[in-house]
């Protein structure tokens, strides 16, 4: 049996993904877009657009809003190119929006990082993670961040399972009425200081579900958000570069 | 007539429902329709009929290939005979219909809310004053258990009723996650944003309903997918029914610590889902699935791509598969946990998967094919017993299963492109029931038009409407701490059953 189970282990081999900053993507992964300067009927495109994430003069994709359907890349594949760049995690909600004519990378303003996140977490961070109303695909992503291929823990960041033992809350999914109140229970529960982190576009502005009466956001109102990680579902790859980034490191 | 019988996909107008009177509904329901074996109510629901509802019932007959549709308008200070009462499978539907409209229905054990949705009939219900059952004793003690549990998975509330370590009751409360979905199926206009609200219902089987979506809008349409775009579908389908699957088998393998199985069917489970990715952009297949069109055509380096995917795969997932299934410390948890008889999974109206493995033989593929599977003959996995061992190892057979499937539609794909076609209105006062077997289980979509030929109602059921309370039974005098394990070999959903 012994036997059995190193043979297994064998063929197992490595999985890990040795550089998760660098790494190739496989396939045709739809990550920040880029928009070129030739010309498109924007009205088109805008009216084109599910969640209302692009807007004109000059053209412009809000990676909050955006599902990535990739739907406007088709329409107008001269004009919008999804490129597989997954590092789209910043600290300033503006930087998601991605324009016209100017391709270069999100990143997270380090001036903006309050300074005793990277003092005390720079190390070491545990995550409490939270689905309001999220579609279980961030969930089985952020589950997904700690399997032996992405192997977060390495970077000596981890989910963990109470509040009480967490440095910061991950947000997924829209935040629901029926959710509000145990969201803000569960931050009020994480010792000071705290990150807030929001992963994946429904999170971050409610992605189709937006206008819905059933959703209530009210505590992103209440509360600074550290990190937005846009995607739909957020990307492994992602979510553990932008902390990266935002720690600095 | 009492009823109409029309088959999976099948557009009729929707003036063609007979409306009976209530008592008349009742007993057509319970004396005609019901009295098979192979009946089961797929899906039951109020609409809004000017100042009083429309109750509308659909109960698929396996053995015929035909989904029975009536109905019955009813007032909403009416008090009704309950069809629970008489089949236990209605009871989540009936507390539906009341929580949406406040009609009562005589007979039925408890009328208690199912998700809080925001335009409740009675809004001083709250998610704060659910009326769990309890017992007065000194010799039990009551655990709750969420919304928000300690791994990353969706809020629910468990309520266990315990004596020393042994579960006698277990109620679940649901509704946290309801983001008022059927409604913006309405009032969003544009097919794009009801196909993503589609692929949104749950993230996990984004492909299943998706693919109810499509079918049911391009029925409404009267457009008919070609060879090559259903037997893509089908691909996607079982290639979910293989992720989900092996992502499971690592999750009830962390549930009992055995770590090997965790870690191996965790890394077996990443090709997989990152064939979709180089499908079509997305690990979860979002983006893949469009009415009337595809994004994404299938190639021949797609099919060699996944043959190399797979061929690398099954090897090392049935090495790991036969080792799990082989190891007493393995067996000594999973067999005779978390059982749910047969008899008692007929009784509840358990679907997919779950019911499978209680030896039910229900699997939309098999009994209302659509699409490819209508030209193919597909036997459904079953398993015996009903218990956690069951509901595992019925994931390892169906992903063979579905790999042979899948190589089977590879080797005699036409690679046959239609331009897209653009679906923008539909036949007006129209109804359409489309029936998909998601990897969980029956996805049930009902779609009415109005006379402009746009939406008015849609109703969405996932398989999870119908298991949950299968779970709530499977844990009955368990221990407590096999909770996790009765719920892993379950994995419900939670946003598709809240909407």
């Amino acid at each position: 049996m012994i036997f059995d189970n190193m043979k297994i282990l064998i063929h197992q081999g490595k999985q890990f993904i040795p550089d998760v900053k660098t790494t190739d993507v496989p396939g045709v992964f739809r990550g920040r877009p880029v928009i070129s300067n030739a010309p498109c009927d924007e009205k088109s495109l805008i009216d084109l657009c599910p969640t209302g994430a692009i807007s004109g003069s000059p053209l412009r994709i809000d990676l909050g809003r955006c599902t990535f359907c990739g739907e406007c890349a088709f329409a107008c594949p001269e004009k919008i190119k999804f490129t597989k760049d997954y590092k789209m995690g910043s600290n300033i909600r503006e930087n998601l929006i991605v324009t016209e004519g100017n391709d270069s990378p999100i990143l997270v303003d380090a001036d903006k990082v309050r300074a005793e996140i990277r003092r005390i977490y720079g190390r070491s961070l545990k995550l409490r993670e939270v689905s309001a109303a999220g579609d279980n695909s961030c969930e089985w992503e952020l589950n997904a961040t700690s399997n032996v291929n992405f192997d977060m823990g390495r970077f000596g960041i981890d989910f963990v399972a109470s509040p009480r033992h967490a440095d910061g809350i991950v947000v997924t999914g829209p935040i629901s009425k029926n959710m509000a109140e145990a969201l803000e229970i569960c931050f009020d529960a994480t010792p000071d200081p705290k990150l807030l982190i929001l992963a994946g576009v429904d999170a971050i502005s409610g992605g189709i579900f937006a206008d819905s009466p059933a959703l209530d956001r009210s505590f992103l109102a209440n509360h600074k958000v550290d990190l937005y990680i846009p995607g739909n579902p957020v990307h492994p790859l992602a979510f553990i570069n932008g902390v990266l980034s935002l720690l600095g490191r | 007539m009492d009823f109409i019988s029309i088959k999976n996909n099948q557009r009729i107008k929707f003036a063609e429902i007979p409306v009976l009177a209530y008592a008349d509904f009742f007993n057509v329901v319970t004396n005609q329709l019901m009295e098979k074996p192979e009946a089961h109510c797929v899906s039951y629901f109020g609409i809004p009929a000017e100042n009083n509802v429309q109750l509308l019932c659909c109960i698929a007959d396996d053995a015929s290939a035909s989904i029975n549709v009536l109905s019955s308008v009813v007032s909403k200070t009416d008090t009704l005979q309950s069809i629970t009462a008489k089949y236990m499978s209605f009871h989540l539907f009936e507390r539906e219909i009341h929580e949406n409209f406040g009609i009562n229905f005589d007979g039925h054990p408890w009328l208690k809310p199912v998700r809080y949705p925001y335009n409740a009939a009675d809004k001083s219900q709250t998610m704060v004053n659910y009326p769990f059952y309890q017992i007065d004793s000194e010799e039990l003690h009551e655990v709750g258990v969420g919304p928000i549990h300690a791994g990353i998975i969706e809020p629910g509330h468990f309520r266990f009723i315990c004596n020393g370590e042994q579960i006698l009751h277990l109620e679940i409360q649901l509704g946290y996650q309801h983001r008022g979905l059927e409604t913006l199926m309405i009032e969003k206009k544009k097919l794009l944003q009801r196909a993503t609200l589609a692929e949104n219902i749950t993230g996990d089987t984004t492909v299943g309903h998706s693919v109810a979506f499509a079918n049911a809008w391009e029925s409404l349409c009267g457009f008919t997918a070609d060879k090559q775009l259903q037997m893509e579908r089908a691909f996607a389908i079982e290639n979910e029914r293989i992720a989900i699957h092996t992502g499971d088998l690592s999750g009830i393998c962390t549930d009992i610590a055995y770590q090997l199985g965790n870690s191996v069917f965790g890394r077996l489970r990443t090709p997989v889902i990152n064939y979709f990715q180089r499908w079509a952009g997305n690990r979860f297949a979002k983006g893949l699935i469009r009415p009337g069109k595809t994004n994404f055509p299938f190639t021949n380096d797609l099919a060699a791509q996944w043959k190399e995917m797979i061929s690398a795969y099954k090897p090392h997932f049935v090495e790991m598969a036969e080792q799990t299934f082989d190891l007493p410390s393995v067996l000594s948890r999973i067999e005779r946990t978390g059982i749910v008889s047969p008899a008692v999974a007929h009784q509840i109206g358990m679907v997919g998967m779950a019911a499978r493995a209680s030896n039910i033989v229900r699997d939309i593929r098999a009994s209302h094919p659509f699409g490819h599977y209508a030209n193919i003959d597909y036997k459904p996995v079953l398993e015996p017993v009903g218990d956690v061992y069951c509901r595992a190892r019925i994931r390892y057979d169906e992903i063979l299963r579905s790999i042979d499937m899948m190589n089977d539609i590879l080797s005699t794909m036409p690679y046959d492109h239609k331009p897209a076609t653009t679906l923008d209105k539909a036949e007006p006062n129209s109804f359409v029931v489309s029936l998909v077997e998601g990897w969980r289980g029956e996805i049930c979509h009902c779609a009415i038009t109005g006379p402009d030929g746009d939406l008015t109602h849609y109703k969405v059921k996932d398989p999870s409407f119908h298991n949950w309370l299968g779970l709530a039974l499977a844990v009955r005098n368990n221990e407590i701490s096999d909770f996790p394990i009765c719920n892993k070999s379950f994995d419900l959903s939670y946003s598709g059953h809240d909407l």
